[in-house]
């Protein structure tokens, strides 16, 4: 006997849907609904307190310096990070010599986990002992302690940022490059155009499709990728390098405000809700194409 | 791979200029790397110092691995990773043939609730989860490190673009057989999924691997603690700030992953490359 199609479409689907509701959808409606109650305490449950957490967040200065710094930590991060993923995909797709040496070189730190890498880049930066202050002491330049220092902090983690992702996304530059027929190479040659035209006026809006969904994924990762702030800076100094995922581990897991700390990951299913709409509509455009 | 740009050669001044610039930023991005492997094979004393002649040891892996249960931590990691893997791929494959196969109402709409996932990850869910996962009394279990990621709409999503490949007139002489549906599902799909299999499962690998902020909150003890997270206690825990054994326990997390891709780097990035274009 065979089941009807659609009873068994369900039955396939069932296991999957059961976990991503209890670990995805579910807690994301949840988080929603914590965020209007108030945290429980001994003696007290929890219970409805309207916008009260919001209020807070509202006059909250370490919300805003968070949100301000992860603002930063994106803007800092995703333009130089694609424009270096660009050239490292052209570099390696062209033919230059040891491009086998630089596809593994810029390849390599995507492979590594962040919280090692980030007691080595810890070491980098050390004053007085790290490799930086090395050469820059050998410059006669003098001395800096980078992640110390309120204005080079994030600075100095976007860098650590840009060094984990570059590579990253060069992986679907490399993808599309190998995708777009050399004989448009050869057509705008006999047009006569320049290298740089070539690539301003027929690669570059060629790979915009790359170029978008490397973007969203970047944006995802500005908000997600907070795990070498554990090693370097545990969002200090004074709150200088604290990114909105790092603040919400704080109060939910060091002060143990899971109201509050609900309220502040509503923010951020905010954000990626917008980028979820954004990406919702450029899957489907994509899909008309193929 | 085969380059594509062969028609615009640069003029050979800048061709040396732009081989200068691309070997200089290869050179910058392995710089962190070649510095952790020269402080944790050479003495403490030498880990600012270079010096052709420094002494090599295997003294700080030495350190390291008594100073912490690393052995532990590995095999933690492993199950960890074998386990997401293995469910990643069963509920994936179920999945993602329920969508590319039937025709059922309310397809469409699954189908995007199930891509909500790629932006609303559990990686942000974590208060929420760790409320979840104590009232599962699974609190400080590998399990419970492992199970928001079973069912990811990443996997789901990559294996429905695949199947959808798969010609219909092999799966009607299949059904003409006699074939169930999964008897369908598992002569025909399957196999002729294999290379996105593989590059899936690198992909979650190198992820769970290396993932470390949901581990760290719902782990407490050395029995689950996957090597990120001891890694981190580890290394937070005063070691006297020796660098040497630090980097050589960082070397030591990261060194599977690590000499996995060195042998297997085409398959790696092509894997990617594939996870990516779809």
């Amino acid at each position: 006997m065979r089941l009807p199609d659609r009873v068994t479409a369900w039955l396939l689907l069932l296991p999957a849907l059961v976990l991503l509701v209890t670990f995805t959808h579910g807690p994301a409606l949840a988080t929603v609904w914590d965020s209007f109650r108030s945290t429980a305490k001994k003696g007290r449950p929890a219970h409805f307190n309207g916008i009260d957490n919001y209020r807070a967040m509202v006059e909250d200065e370490v919300f805003w310096r968070a949100l301000w710094n992860n603002l930063i930590y994106a803007v800092g991060t995703i333009p130089l990070s694609i424009a270096l993923a660009i050239a490292m995909a052209l570099w390696v797709n062209s033919r230059l010599s040891g491009r086998g040496f630089l596809r593994l070189a810029y390849f390599t730190p995507t492979v590594l986990p962040m919280i090692a890498v980030a007691n080595i880049w810890l070491f980098f930066y050390t004053p007085q002992y790290g490799l930086l202050e090395q050469i820059t002491q050998g410059l006669g330049l003098p001395s800096h302690n980078w992640l110390g220092d309120k204005s080079t902090v994030l600075g100095a983690l976007i860098v650590v940022a840009i060094w984990k992702e570059a590579g990253f996304f060069m992986i679907f530059y490399l993808a599309a490059l190998q995708q777009i027929p050399p004989s448009l190479a050869e057509a705008a040659a006999l047009e006569g155009a320049s290298r740089w035209q070539y690539f301003r006026r027929i690669l570059f809006p060629l790979l915009m499709p790359t170029t978008l969904f490397v973007f969203i994924n970047a944006l995802i990762n500005s908000v997600r990728m907070v795990d070498h702030l554990f090693v370097m800076t545990r969002g200090g100094p004074d709150n200088a390098s604290t990114l909105l995922l790092y603040y919400i581990y704080q109060v939910g897991f060091s002060f143990w405000d899971t109201g509050y700390a609900a309220a502040l990951t509503v923010v951020v299913l905010a954000v990626l809700a917008i980028v979820a709409f954004a990406q919702l509509g450029f899957l489907d455009r994509r899909t008309h194409y193929q | 791979m085969t380059p594509t740009t062969t028609v615009f050669r640069p003029a050979p001044a800048a061709r040396v200029l732009e081989t200068a610039a691309a070997w200089l930023l290869g050179l910058l991005w392995i710089l962190p790397l070649a510095y952790a492997v020269w402080t944790a094979f050479h003495p403490s004393a030498f880990s600012t110092r270079f010096e052709l002649g420094a002494p090599l040891t295997l003294q700080n892996f030495a350190n390291a691995w008594s100073a912490a249960p690393f052995a532990r931590y590995f095999l933690n990691t492993t199950m960890l990773v074998t386990m997401v893997i293995v469910a990643q791929m069963v509920l994936g494959t179920l999945a993602a043939y329920a969508l590319a196969r039937f025709e059922f109402p309310g397809r469409d709409l699954v189908f995007v609730l199930i891509l909500l996932q790629l932006m609303v990850m559990p990686d942000v869910l974590i208060v929420e989860n760790y409320r979840t996962m104590n009232a599962l009394g699974l609190r400080d279990t590998i399990l419970a490190i492992g199970l928001p990621y079973f069912a990811s709409a990443f996997g789901i999503f990559l294996l429905r673009q695949t199947f959808k490949t798969v010609p219909k007139e092999l799966v009607d002489a299949a059904r003409v057989e006699g074939a169930s549906a999964l008897q369908v599902l598992m002569k025909v799909y399957v196999p002729l999924a294999k290379p996105v299999y593989l590059a899936y499962a690198l992909v979650s690998v190198s992820y769970h691997w290396n993932n470390f902020l949901w581990p760290l909150i719902i782990t407490n003890s050395v029995e689950t603690r996957p090597l990120t997270v001891g890694l981190q206690v580890f290394s937070s825990t005063d070691q006297g700030v020796d660098w040497s054994i630090i980097t050589a326990a960082t070397l030591m997390t990261s060194a599977p992953l690590l000499l996995g891709f060195l042998l297997f780097q085409r398959q790696f990035v092509q894997s990617f490359m594939r996870a990516g274009i779809r």
